[in-house]
């Protein structure tokens, strides 16, 4: 009998299982979340060219790069957030690694998304999920599917005279998930885990202050997740090592089997 | 009255573009008063502090009492033509593609006779006025024109040699997100700019100015100047067909060091109001340089706008300040490089402005029309140095007469 890993490796060389990227491109264009002025602001992404090649550095071309700790398609660790930062293992550094990879779920909203941008994921919208598909395995990722990466532009924000409308969770869903089904992390394809108009919410960014309230994790600017079967799915989610850090830009991959979507 | 400019014939695409070329560039160290005059559009000339007498050409010893004080003064213009004569055959390069060029002698009222430059509708014999503009080697140089104006007067060729007139020129305004850039795209049209071009960064950010910039027959394109690939993009597809770049990019956010506690927004200080100027100029400043010979429309200025507290901080705003000083040494920097292709760098300096950033302060504060009004004579009048508004024309003059002075007036401490 071979081992589970060495039938992993043979589906991935077979093609059988199947590896996709969920991740936006680090683009100095890509939207980031826009607060009032007066707050700081999020640092876009920035790439200044070393060398390429020239008198600079004749044989090697490299760039210097900035950008903040939730830039792009980013991880939100639970010190990102007010509620988080007294927990233990808060910080992207101090998470233990095999939170990184593990099971994910998806609950496809992109019919309601695209009717209302203002959608809210609620409670019975995840139990309708689960009659269908089963029950939410504890310990998963829960990515809300709606569309929104196939957005560019201006309506990906969708900003307008009283804030960015994009759609995302209601209070209530986030705390079932948290306490009913004891999900790892919640992600989204939108700018945030929290809908555009979450601070009109009670709590406030609910999805924020509820996640890392409760140690668990937060993917955003996903790409792509109609690509992902609703379960069965394997999510691979490693933020980089940075001490203290609230979170970190990432590649998203994920494992699915083939045709699975 | 003067021929009325006409917009250029489409260039022949075989002939190739005409090299920069400039008038003779050498000064006594005593002549550049008269540039320095020129730079801010001041006719001034040397005035003996001991017998008062009015000299011409300047000089370090009064040409009557052989006192060496000799402060340059502001004075009145006014005199009378009273030769004049057609330069028609010069071994100058930039003179020779300008032939005939035309010259003669005005007698100042004030006294000295002045051999000078002269504009095509000024009549021998008649009153006239001097004006002292930078030629295109950024020198003080006069030019007699007549006394009342007269029609396309600002079209004739020498007079628009030493201006940098946006009649028929295309002008790229760097951020359409400024309050100030529907204001100034407007001035610059109805001044007679050929295109008017606004850069627009972050189109995924909807912002106010962009309804009233859509009223106007401005073209938008993408442009930030944070963005190093996207400046770089621009100034390749359209760097060529830049005759005027207006930079009026800035960030600002109020607070000196210890207000603020981090670097967070002084970088950004840095990154639009420094880099963002050092990234148009290495993007812009080549290909502008290399069409200062092209005619009609070719390329003139350089507009940086910078708060005036740029001259000596104002710990309100110490970061920002500080971020517009240094934008301001690079400025005199991009002149030194600019010179030799005579594109003139003009530098806009502007007290508080209208806006949400200035929004606690008392007035007086610059509107962006008066802005714009400023910026488009400071161009029709070839300046390198323009003071909008009330405060920033007082912070030039302190600065002027002691710039210790006006640095302990701006660092004065709270009340106990």
């Amino acid at each position: 009998m071979t081992s589970p890993l060495a039938n992993l490796a043979t589906a991935l060389s077979s093609g059988e299982i199947e590896v996709i990227d969920l991740t936006h491109t680090l683009d100095p264009d890509f939207p980031v979340i826009v607060l009032p002025p007066e707050f700081g602001q999020c640092a876009r992404f920035r790439m200044e060219e070393i060398s390429a090649y020239d008198h600079r550095g004749p044989a090697w071309k490299w760039h210097n790069i900035s950008m903040s700790e939730h830039t792009g398609t980013h991880f939100d660790a639970p010190s990102h957030w007010v509620s988080g930062r007294d927990l233990p293992q808060s910080a992207v550094d101090e998470i233990p690694v095999d939170r990184f990879v593990g099971p994910v779920v998806v609950i496809d909203c992109s019919a309601q998304s695209a009717e209302d941008p203002d959608f809210l994921l609620r409670p019975e919208h995840i139990t309708a999920w689960e009659a269908e598909h089963g029950p939410i395995p504890p310990d998963a990722w829960v990515l809300m599917r709606t569309d929104w990466s196939k957005k560019s532009g201006a309506a990906y924000l969708n900003m307008q005279d009283d804030g960015p409308h994009s759609p995302g969770p209601a209070p209530e869903a986030i705390r079932f998930l948290i306490e009913d089904r004891a999900i790892r992390g919640f992600g989204t394809e939108t700018v945030g885990t929290d809908a555009g108009q979450g601070m009109h919410l009670s709590p406030p960014y609910p999805a924020h202050f509820q996640l890392h309230g409760a140690g668990k994790y937060g993917l955003q600017c996903l790409h792509g997740l109609d690509r992902l079967p609703p379960t069965g799915a394997v999510l691979m989610a490693a933020p980089l090592k940075i001490r203290n850090g609230t979170g970190s830009p990432l590649r998203v991959l994920a494992m699915i089997e083939k045709d699975s979507a | 009255m003067s021929d009325p400019l006409q917009p250029p014939v489409k260039k022949n695409p075989q002939k190739r573009t005409v090299s920069p070329t400039r008038p003779p560039e050498g000064r006594s160290r005593a002549a550049l008063g008269l540039t320095a005059a020129a730079a801010e559009g001041r006719f001034a000339l040397q005035c003996c502090a001991e017998c008062g007498a009015v000299q011409y050409p300047p000089r370090d010893a009064c040409s009557t009492c052989l006192s060496t004080e000799l402060p340059w003064r502001d004075v009145s213009p006014k005199g009378t033509l009273i030769a004049d004569t057609f330069v028609r055959a010069t071994t100058s390069l930039y003179f020779r593609d300008r032939l005939p060029w035309r010259t003669g002698t005005v007698q100042l009222d004030l006294g000295p006779s002045v051999i000078c430059h002269v504009h095509g509708d000024c009549e021998k014999g008649a009153r006239v006025v001097l004006l002292n503009r930078l030629d295109r080697a950024g020198q003080g140089v006069l030019i007699a024109t007549p006394e009342k104006r007269t029609p396309n007067m600002q079209d004739d060729p020498q007079l628009r040699a030493m201006s940098s007139d946006p009649k028929l020129r295309r002008v790229l305004i760097t951020d359409a997100r400024s309050p100030n850039a529907p204001a100034l795209a407007k001035a610059l049209l109805a001044a007679g700019a050929a295109q008017v071009f606004v850069g627009e960064g972050e189109i995924w950010r909807p912002y106010p100015e962009r309804a009233a910039l859509e009223t106007l027959a401005v073209e938008f394109l993408p442009l930030d100047v944070t963005d190093t690939s996207s400046v770089n993009r621009m100034a390749a597809e359209y760097g060529g067909k830049i005759d005027i770049l207006i930079n009026n990019a800035r960030f600002l956010r109020p607070g000196g060091v210890l207000a603020r506690g981090d670097t967070g927004f002084a970088r950004d200080e840095i990154e639009v109001n420094y880099l963002g100027l050092m990234r148009l100029a290495q993007a812009f400043g080549p290909v502008m340089c290399a069409r200062t010979g092209d005619g009609v429309n070719s390329a003139v200025a350089w507009v940086n706008i910078l708060a005036a507290t740029s001259l000596s901080n104002s710990p309100e705003m110490g970061c920002f300040s500080a971020s517009q000083s240094a934008a301001r040494a690079l400025s005199q920097s991009l002149r030194g490089e600019f010179r030799s292709a005579g594109l003139r760098v003009m530098n806009t300096y502007v007290g508080p402005t209208e806006d949400d950033w200035h929004q606690p302060l008392p007035p007086p504060k610059v509107t962006p029309n008066a802005l714009a009004r400023d910026v488009i004579k400071g161009l029709i009048d070839g300046l390198e140095d323009v003071y909008s508004g009330d405060v920033a024309k007082d912070m030039a003059e302190k600065y002027r007469r002691d710039p210790k002075v006006l640095e302990r007036e701006l660092t004065m401490g709270d009340e106990a």
